[in-house]
């Protein structure tokens, strides 16, 4: 009972606090900033709750202190399920209660009709919620867990119900209600009142629909258009993977080690970059397209730019992960598959297109999907080489920043985007669950892969070898191309797009960051260095629940969770905009939308990484450090997370590389006091500053090389003497395969 | 010094549900301090179950679980005052076994300098002295197994489980650990649930056993009880092998009563059982057999294996067919030879299930 009241009496001291000690509203010049000190608590604008119900008239907030004082009462309740029933009801009609009143009564009173009818006009509004609310809300968040703990949930453990709870308030926040508002947007008028037209007028828009390019006319809609490419990008991308895995595989090609370096690059380049370094080469100003032009006379094209040019950027970009997928698959065909053909007198070529290939069929069909998802969402490089041939993720985007400047428009393109990409996720999870042939028995299978038919074998070398060269061409284009003067025009060589961007100089002895970069470079790191461990931290506990506990709903908990990876970054973005730009929680244009974004964008690839590590420790640890009296928080930290270790430093990488290098979410959450990196190197680029840009890129990419490295020499040891003999915890690699095949 | 505070235990009512499946109807159960009570049963029997409940690891559906005649049933496992030897050890590899041992104390609260001397003293206990410094992996079985028994004991619980504790052990130490472990069980006195699957090592270690059968108890009682009184047929198979045929009780006299098989007489206890047909187990070794063309109760042998210290035969009679184990090794009957059967004085039991 000592514990049960010692950690109720914490909640409820906070809750208190959060009531009298705390402003209530949002604080405008943000609440770190601590201006709100000189006028605390009398000004109206900052003072804490107590002071709003008496004093400015928000008499509705006394509900939510009469809630908290019920269950101050119910701490002195003997019995114990009552106690913990009292608890719990309070807990969650306090949550209830401060959500929908934050959603209900808006800048300047009901934000609903209904209520307004119901309860009569309110003489004032209310702002977004500040820190009081929310530190509230998450007290009666803990008041809830608390009292469901006592009840005798999840085996009574609080932390574990509490650590539920909380995620799901946080998901329910970061993910549900962006995406919510976002199709409410699609059906509101700029004041935000119901208007259908909007969304009848653009969902019937021809310019997405049409099928013109079918039928005979001109272009066909933008939704097409965006499924085309996505399919033929997976296409394009799947037969050049399961090329590559056949390569590193089931030949004797030389560059093996190179083959597998591949697999680092997509998670350290920026996704415009292939785009950028693409026209460059072919594009009108680009080296080969001029060299051609001089040599043969040809007239130099704009074929580049459109879907083609998209196309060629997006195989390059997702070869790598599509190789990732499948050189699992199809290692994991065993061995004795093949020889088991071949000692029933099958040739090579029929033991790999009657064994081999089916068995590798439902990884491949993974690949596509990955493949078509990644395409759907991706957004850099159709950006830099879309011009006015847009896909849907660059459409949107326009319909929110340029001059059209249609909410609704941008919200019915995001919907329609979502369902495509919602619909191959569903695919890729159910469709393929369970058909996985390509298993690893641990029965210790011995015998070697047959090398592959010779015709194939040419084959697939033909495709490797080319591709491979165009790989390494591009990205020496990348890291090259800072240091030419003017692409195409003057090839002389030049520092000054470095100078411009990272210049510093020493003024009156101060280090002074004169170049242009350095400001949004400063925030990027930032931004990744505080987005990053609570990226891997919220995915490591969800990965612990996932894994180590029963409760009701953990299958749709997790499904929900994964299905938010499915969700391009551009959908993302503009939900965030619409939801975080008015009460109850206004966010935009501060470096909070960032973080909450990566965290909540990138978590996925923690939880997978967490899972999958999670699953090789032996849960009976985890029961021996309760039964010897340990909490399970103490667990967590004593026993799990140091033999988590590896999936930690990966989990910390990879969201700090990808808060580093994503844009497609991020364009549309930056201000002029927190620019990212990419964002600025975009804009770069459509001002036609390709030299600084590129530089930039690759300032990026060297920076995040140094910092994998870094990373992995500073948590990659493990302290167990003789690794090897203790059984069931290797170290996972970067998550990036695991991430999207499961 | 490592203390022990003998707890009883008591099941009232307990019931457990996973989902649709029921492992456990309607259990009740007591131990009293000091017991050494092996739960023993076939996979699948509920034994498990019965033992993470009460430590916590699951709750009950139903019923109640009290230890120490205090109410624990909604407790957390890590507010519980037992503590538990897993089967794996789960010894948390990236500590040393020193570490290991005070993980529990330090969790309790203790200082980290005490926690670690009576640490030491735990590993003192186990014949682990000065081992501390290793990790588990540089451990050997029987010695991980040790360190796991002291971890547990030096929380000095009022109960200890022990989940299935020698089946990551080869045979032979098997029979050392499981000597050491009941020695320190009557040297320390404290009370202790044991789960195994192994009869052999039940009937070895135990105060009482309870043979668990499909989430009941299917008899419980002390290891002689079982062996030589079984309940059913289900027992007396699972206590050591048991030939289960048919026979006629002919007359009952007070304790004693005589039974007809074939045209064999035979005086066993009576057990309660009243005249006309009835089950009889008879273990293997309690046939005697000698070759014969005309017996009262004739068989003809099918089978002979010959196993260095006795002979094992399968013999075909008018009840069915009977599993025979010989230890007159120096004579080795031929299959098809006639026999005549014949029953030692011990090792047969009417059965009433």
């Amino acid at each position: 009972m000592d514990n049960r009241n010692r950690r109720l009496d914490i909640a409820l001291t906070l809750g208190i606090a959060a009531f009298l000690l705390l402003p209530w509203y949002r604080i405008e010049g943000g609440f770190l900033g601590f201006g709100w000190l000189a006028g605390f608590p009398g000004e109206a604008a900052v003072a804490p709750g107590i002071l709003q119900i008496f004093g400015s008239g928000r008499f509705w907030l006394a509900i939510a202190a009469a809630l908290l004082a019920v269950a101050t009462a119910a701490r002195f309740v003997r019995d114990p399920m009552r106690r913990g029933t009292l608890l719990a009801s309070a807990g969650a009609a306090g949550v209830l209660f401060l959500t929908l009143q934050g959603l209900a009564i808006g800048f300047s009173g009901w934000t609903w009709t209904i209520s307004e009818t119901l309860f009569g006009a309110l003489a004032d509004g209310q702002p977004s919620m500040g820190a009081g609310a929310i530190l509230l809300s998450l007290v009666f968040v803990l008041i809830f867990s608390f009292g469901l703990a006592e009840r005798g949930v999840m085996k009574g453990d609080a932390f574990v119900v509490a650590s539920i709870a909380t995620l799901v308030f946080l998901v329910a926040i970061f993910v549900f209600y962006p995406v919510g508002s976002m199709l409410v947007g699609a059906f509101q008028d700029f004041d935000g009142s119901f208007n259908p037209d909007g969304f009848t007028r653009n969902i019937q828009d021809s310019s997405i629909w049409s099928l013109g390019c079918v039928v005979g006319g001109e272009r066909c809609g933008v939704a097409w258009r965006t499924l085309w490419l996505a399919i033929m990008t997976a296409s394009g991308s799947t037969v050049m993977g399961l090329a590559f895995a056949l390569v590193a595989t089931r030949t004797r090609f030389p560059f093996k080690k190179g083959l597998r370096l591949l697999t680092v690059l997509p998670i350290i380049t920026p996704p415009f970059v292939i785009g950028l370094a693409l026209t460059l080469l072919f594009g009108r100003a680009g080296v080969i397209t001029q060299g051609l032009s001089s040599l043969f006379g040809v007239e130099p094209g704009r074929w580049l730019y459109g879907l083609t040019g998209i196309w060629i950027a997006q195989v390059l970009s997702f070869t790598p992960i599509s190789f990732l997928v499948l050189i699992g698959v199809v290692e994991g065909v065993s061995p004795s598959m093949e020889e088991a053909s071949q000692t029933l007198r099958a040739d090579r070529w029929r033991t790999f297109w009657r064994v081999s290939l089916p068995l590798m069929k439902p990884g491949i069909a993974n690949a596509f999907l990955i493949g078509f998802i990644e395409s759907m969402a991706d957004f850099g490089n159709p950006l830099v080489l879309g011009g006015s041939h847009g896909v849907l993720s660059t459409e949107i985007f326009f319909a929110v920043v340029g001059s059209q400047n249609d909410p609704s428009r941008a919200a019915v393109l995001a919907i329609i985007l979502l369902c495509f990409t919602l619909t191959a996720f569903l695919a890729q999870r159910y469709w393929l669950a369970g058909k996985n042939f390509a298993t690893v028995t641990g029965k210790g299978d011995s015998g070697s892969h047959i090398a592959l038919p010779k015709p194939l074998s040419i084959g697939v070398h033909a495709l490797v070898i080319p591709w491979m060269l165009f790989t390494i061409v591009i990205y020496g284009m990348i890291l090259f191309g800072g240091f030419v003067k003017t692409w195409g025009l003057d090839n002389s060589l030049t520092l000054d797009h470095y100078e411009r961007a990272f210049s510093v100089e020493f003024r009156d002895g101060v280090l002074a960051w004169t170049g242009v970069a350095w400001n949004s470079f400063w925030t990027t790191m930032e931004i990744a260095l505080i987005s990053a461990p609570l990226t891997a931290a919220v995915g490591l506990l969800t990965a612990y629940l996932i894994v180590r506990q029963k409760f009701a709903g953990r299958n749709v908990f997790e499904f929900a969770l994964m299905m938010s990876f499915a969700i391009p970054g551009t959908v993302i973005g503009i939900s965030y905009i619409m939801a975080f730009n008015l009460p109850p929680l206004e966010m935009t244009g501060t470096a909070l939308i960032l973080i909450a974004c990566f965290v909540f964008r990138n978590m996925p690839v923690g939880v997978r990484g967490g899972v999958a590590a999670m699953s090789q420790l032996d849960k009976s640890l985890d029961e021996a450090s309760l039964t010897l009296r340990a909490t399970s928080f103490r667990t967590i930290r004593k026993v799990i997370l140091p033999l988590l270790r590896p999936a930690i430093t990966a989990a910390l990488v990879y969201s700090f590389v990808r808060a580093i290098t994503s844009i497609s979410a991020v364009i549309f959450l930056v201000s002029a006091e927190y620019n990212m990196a990419t964002s600025y190197i975009v804009g770069l680029v459509e001002n036609g500053e390709y030299g600084v840009a590129i530089a930039y890129s690759s300032m990026l990419i060297v920076v995040m090389v140094v910092i994998i490295a870094g990373f992995q020499l500073l948590v990659g040891e493990r302290r167990l003497r003789r690794e090897n003999r203790v059984a069931g915890v290797t170290a996972p690699s970067l998550p990036l395969a695991q991430e999207k095949t499961a | 010094m490592i203390n022990t505070r003998a707890g009883s235990v008591v099941f009232q009512n307990i019931k457990k549900q996973f989902g649709s499946f029921t492992a456990i109807h309607d259990l009740s159960l007591t131990i009293e301090p000091g017991q050494l009570v092996t739960l023993l049963g076939p996979s699948g029997c509920g034994k498990t179950t019965t033992l993470r409940m009460l430590a916590g690891l699951e709750h009950p559906t139903s019923g109640k679980i009290l230890i120490g005649g205090k109410d624990v049933t909604m407790l957390p496992a890590n507010e519980r005052d037992v503590s538990m030897v897993f089967q794996s050890y789960a010894l948390f590899p990236h500590m040393t076994s020193l570490d290991n041992v005070a993980y529990g104390l330090e969790s309790s609260g203790l200082k980290k300098k005490e926690a670690r001397e009576k640490a030491e003293e735990g590993l003192k206990l186990v014949g682990l002295a000065g081992m501390g410094v290793r990790l588990p992996a540089e451990l050997s079985g029987g010695q991980q197994q040790r360190v796991a028994v002291a971890r547990a004991l030096v929380l000095e619980p009022q109960v200890l489980l022990l989940d299935e504790p020698l089946s990551n052990l080869d045979a032979r130490l098997r029979r050392q650990v499981r000597t050491e472990i009941r020695d320190l069980q009557q040297r320390l006195g404290f009370t202790a649930v044991y789960v195994t699957h192994d009869q052999d090592e039940a009937l070895a270690v135990s105060d009482r056993i309870i043979i668990m059968k499909d989430g009941v108890i299917a008899q419980e009682g002390s290891p002689r009880d079982l062996y030589e009184a079984p309940a059913s047929a289900f027992i007396a198979d699972f206590m050591g092998e048991a030939n289960v045929v048919t026979c006629d009780v002919i007359s009952v006299e007070g304790a004693d009563a005589t039974i007809r098989i074939g045209g064999l007489e035979h005086r066993v206890p009576s057990r309660n059982a009243k005249s006309g047909p009835a089950k009889l187990a008879v273990r293997p070794n309690s046939i005697t057999l000698e070759p014969a063309s005309d017996a009262a109760f004739p068989g003809r042998i099918t089978h002979a294996a010959y196993l260095g210290d006795h002979v094992e035969y399968e013999v075909e009679t008018s009840t069915g067919r009977l599993f025979v184990v010989d230890t007159a090794v120096e004579r080795s009957l031929a299959p098809a030879t006639e026999v005549a059967i014949g029953f030692k004085g011990r090792g047969i039991a009417i059965i009433n299930g």
